[in-house]
């Protein structure tokens, strides 16, 4: 286990006068050369408002740069961070250590996903089935002339997906969800709730389309209402709703 | 399941522990949806007898008449009676009915979907379970 006690205190993110610090251990993995994962642990000190991809870049920065991680804006808007912490599905930019009322944080690479190395997962088929649901507005006059206006919206056509329009394509959801956990075929909830995003979009006429390319026997019936996927999300975007109303209209229910 | 893969499989399926009584409630209705398949094969098997003759019928229908026999048939109406209440939530829940509407989200994001309807459902459907399996004990072991 590495130690603390050399890095000074202007090189760290979080100083060591901090009096709280916790056990970090990081999932190692390389598919490539390795059989198995391996956990390293560093003992990382923390401030309240330290983040665990802060905790994870000052080991990189100071006992291991070899850990693999991804990341980008550091203030969930990019979606790339997701892992496993204390087994579940969250940000690591956005989970203060803090909050976390444990002195040792696991983190892992997301599960469902495959393992690229340590803490990344590939996302091609998370993007494959996002662009299945094909996620833009279908329309004829898709492209507007030069003397048309905007396809104008009220406030309360906007207010039916504009929460579904928060999704960051960070995976939490896949990873939290029960079915994606024994079905690697199923659709998943992140490109079902965006499929509800499009389909409740009064500006899109795609929504037979749509509810046909879902309908099959991977599709959104596939989904049995666990929730987990609204649960993790980081955006607020819940899924599990959006997918309710899809099934709605494939029932009757809606219209 | 390869590695390359990393997916939780059964076990993570089945992990209950993590996100709350829905995922408990996802879990019992997969358990007692199993249990009445068997307990309908069973059953199936159990009147087949019939063609045995009286007799024949009279020994299996004694193998319920046991005290394992009894906490079996107790368990069932257990099963029966959560698969049932629970199945109504979800059922409607399926049709869009009782999830919430959409709206923009507000920090700390409570899924709208994971309202107190639907926890109120699976607490029901667990306590109308448990009345209804003490009943059963009653009937059964109060004779």
């Amino acid at each position: 286990m590495a130690q603390v006690s050399s890095i000074a205190d202007e090189q760290a993110s979080t100083p060591l006068s901090s009096p709280k610090s916790i056990l970090l251990r990081i999932s190692k993995f390389n598919p490539k050369l390795d059989e198995s994962s391996k956990f390293m642990e560093f003992t990382v000190p923390y401030q309240k408002w330290t983040t665990v991809l802060e905790a994870i870049l000052d080991v990189k920065k100071h006992f291991d740069h070899s850990v693999a991680v991804r990341y980008s804006c550091r203030q969930a808007t990019c979606g790339s961070c997701g892992m496993m912490i204390n087994g579940k599905p969250k940000l690591a930019c956005f989970t203060k250590i803090s909050e976390l009322d444990s002195d040792v944080v696991t983190v892992e690479p997301m599960n469902n996903f495959p393992v690229i190395r340590d803490l990344t997962v590939g996302f091609e088929k998370l993007f494959a089935k996002h662009q299945k649901i094909q996620p833009y507005l279908i329309r004829d006059d898709s492209e507007l002339e030069s003397d048309e206006r905007e396809f104008l919206q009220s406030p309360e056509e906007v207010e039916q997906y504009i929460q579904f329009a928060n999704c960051i394509k960070c995976g939490l959801c896949n990873s939290a969800c029960p079915t994606m956990a024994t079905d690697s075929s199923f659709v998943g909830p992140q490109a079902l709730a965006q499929a509800y995003r499009y389909v409740a979009d009064s500006r899109d006429k795609g929504k037979d389309t749509r509810l046909n390319i879902i309908d099959e026997s991977h599709g959104i019936w596939r989904c049995h209402f666990a929730g987990s996927c609204s649960q993790v999300c980081p955006k607020g975007v819940d899924p599990a709703m959006g997918i309710q109303f899809l099934r709605g209209y494939l029932l009757g229910f809606r219209s | 399941m390869t590695e390359d893969e990393h997916r939780e499989g059964i076990k993570g399926m089945a992990n209950p522990g993590r996100y709350g009584i829905e995922r408990i409630a996802y879990l019992l209705m997969r358990l007692t949806g199993l249990g009445l398949l068997g307990y309908f094969i069973a059953h199936v098997y159990e009147t087949s007898n019939i063609l045995r003759g009286r007799m024949g019928w009279d020994d299996f229908l004694a193998m319920t008449q046991t005290t394992e026999g009894h906490i079996f048939l107790v368990l069932v109406i257990g099963m029966c009676v959560f698969h049932t209440g629970n199945g109504i939530r979800i059922m409607l829940g399926h049709g869009g009915v009782g999830v919430g509407q959409p709206a923009r989200p507000d920090y700390p994001y409570e899924p709208a979907s994971q309202n107190y309807r639907h926890k109120i459902g699976i607490y029901s459907s667990i306590v109308l379970a448990a009345v209804a399996m003490m009943y059963g004990m009653a009937v059964m072991f109060g004779e």
